[in-house]
């Protein structure tokens, strides 16, 4: 049923569809109504028989839903920004003991200084967790990307934990039409979580243990081949939803006009949308202009990038993230994947701690490039003219 | 009626619902078979300080969410506005501000030292009378449909039931509404 909502309601709505179990949380902006629509529907009865707990901090919420997980609970979370950064000490433990948790990142710039707008710096930090990240574009696929993300992690061959990555008020606090899921498909789609092991007292084992030098490289080994695994189970799941939902939301990337392309831009989460928009007026312009919607960042597709971009001439990735002495993230990452290709390459920077990224700078950037003006590298788009202070 | 793409931006004030606003012509141009799409602009804002919400309404699915830097309609729902915010800044030539201020459209006009169209409502004495309290948004989106038929009044009408619980709220509401819309579309001679 189409509805007008709120972003965070679309998400709430999915994850209580999810029949999840046990639900911890605290409240950080742009992320906190989420999960003040599950406290909600909780106080209503509307949540089975979840246990929802308003947790002391992030890295209490993420303990409890760690705990829950391991006692083969079905458990989802929320943050955002230094709220992640305060779980994040836990998550490298759900994903080393393999816990097929679900959290929702409402992406928001971190600290210092002080900003509760959107960038994507929070996610990108925790990229070497073991936690498969997926940006989403749009409400509806962040809606429809929480059963998905259940049903991976879940699986057997996967058992990570998996993270859906939805822009902060950009999306969040959106009000538009998202066509709502119904009880009757979630469940055909999403089954009962099935724990291969969990803690149960009358069939003891230990979680998360020690493990000395002759064993702990094989654990983390073991983690690298599951998220490898999970590419094939995602793109299952991809197929499997579009037939059960008519929702088409493509692979782990999405290319327009790649083929015969000579520059194509590379970019993921809600930035997307607008970049599509100046591309297929490019296109009508006669520009020879291509778009790649990265959708699975962890684990990272790079044979579905180094395919894409198999015959485009210029690149330029967006990064709406730093790593701060090195290339930008999502850079870094399709540099790798096309090693060896013959490509002029430009890294841009633009819209970190909120700051707009509108049509006219998405043009600028593509025409820059296009007409030689722009210097291949590393560049900052959008950046006022300013002194550096320390503060 | 509504153009391929047309871009609202509503001035308010914190506790005002402009944000309300806004999401009431989502749900009203959603009903009439439009795509829509409202988002405030956002920060941390407090009770009483100057805020912004956006409104977008089109034939086609809405995919930019790029803050509305060039909007078809202005609207200020409170005057007070007028002396810290540059509420014109951005509006189309063509566009058009309606702004809640009590001393007329001519005096606004004068005031702002501008050639665009400029309609004025006194929303804040209407939705006192009605409503017992200051709050202008329906009466302002009431004078937004009146000014521009963006969507229809059927559809505001029943967004309002839709969206507050309380019946009783609703229906002054719709009252308020019908009152500002019929005001501002005899001010414009539809």
């Amino acid at each position: 049923m189409i509805k007008v909502v709120r972003g965070f309601y679309a998400i709430a709505e999915a994850v209580r569809l999810s029949r999840p179990n046990v639900i911890a949380a605290y409240p950080i902006t742009p992320q906190t109504e989420i999960v003040e629509n599950l406290a909600e529907m909780y106080a209503n009865g509307e949540l089975g028989d979840a246990e929802y707990v308003t947790a002391e901090s992030e890295f209490g919420a993420a303990s409890m839903i760690l705990g829950a997980s391991a006692a083969g609970a079905r458990a989802f979370t929320a943050t955002s920004s230094q709220g992640l950064l305060l779980m994040t000490e836990v998550l490298y433990n759900a994903a080393g003991m393999r816990l097929p948790i679900v959290l929702v990142v409402a992406n928001r710039a971190v600290s210092a200084p002080l900003s509760i707008w959107n960038d994507i710096q929070d996610s990108i930090s925790i990229r070497d967790a073991g936690i498969i990240q997926l940006y989403v574009e749009s409400n509806q696929e962040a809606h429809d990307m929480i059963p998905l993300a259940f049903k991976v992690a879940e699986n057997k061959d996967v058992l990570l934990p998996f993270m859906i990555c939805v822009d902060g008020f950009k999306l969040t606090h959106a009000y538009e039409p998202v066509d709502l899921l119904d009880q009757e498909t979630v469940d055909k789609f999403l089954p009962p979580y099935n724990p291969v092991v969990k803690l149960d007292v009358n069939n003891p084992v230990a979680m998360g243990c020690y493990a000395p030098p002759p064993y702990y490289m094989e654990f983390r080994a073991a983690m690298e081949f599951a998220m490898d695994r999970a590419r094939d189970v995602m793109l299952k799941e991809f197929e499997e939803w579009y037939k059960l939902t008519k929702r088409n939301w493509g692979g782990h990337v999405v290319a327009d006009y790649c083929e015969d392309a000579e520059i194509v831009v590379v970019t993921m989460g809600s930035i997307v949308s607008l970049i599509r928009g100046v591309i297929n007026q490019m296109r009508k312009d006669g520009m020879k202009v291509g778009l790649l919607k990265i959708r699975t960042y962890r684990p990272f597709p790079s044979d579905e990038v180094r395919d894409a971009l198999k015959n485009a001439d210029k690149v330029i990735v967006i990064d709406r993230a730093l790593s701060i002495g090195a290339e930008p993230p999502l850079s870094a990452d399709v540099k790798s994947a096309v090693l060896g290709n013959d490509l002029e390459f430009h890294s841009v920077i633009a819209g970190l701690g909120g700051r707009d990224v509108p049509r006219e700078l998405v043009e600028k950037i593509i025409r820059d490039v296009a007409e030689g003006r722009a210097k291949p590298g590393k560049r900052f788009e959008g950046l006022n003219e300013f002194e550096e202070v320390i503060p | 009626m509504a153009d391929i793409l047309k871009e609202v931006r509503f001035h308010g004030r914190g506790g005002q619902g402009a944000v309300t606003a806004a999401d009431l012509l989502a749900i009203a141009g959603f009903k009439d078979g439009y795509h829509t799409l409202s988002f405030p602009m956002f920060g941390a804002e407090k009770r009483g300080t100057p805020v912004v919400s956006y409104f977008r309404i089109s034939d086609e699915p809405i995919v930019i969410r790029d803050e509305v830097k060039r909007p078809d309609y202005v609207v200020v729902m409170d005057p007070s506005l007028i002396d810290v915010v540059d509420v014109l800044s951005g509006l189309k030539e063509d566009g058009m501000l309606i702004a809640n201020y009590p001393t007329g459209s001519e005096d606004l006009k004068k005031k702002l030292n501008t050639e665009k169209k400029v309609y004025t409502i006194n929303a804040t004495k209407m939705a006192t009378e009605l409503l017992g309290r200051p709050i202008t948004n329906t009466a302002m989106v009431g004078a937004l449909v009146g000014a521009t038929n963006l969507v229809s009044m059927e559809s505001v009408e029943s967004a309002i039931i839709e969206f507050f619980e309380s019946k009783e709220i609703a229906e002054k509401n719709v009252e308020l509404v019908r009152k500002a819309y019929e005001y501002m579309k005899e001010v414009c001679g539809w």
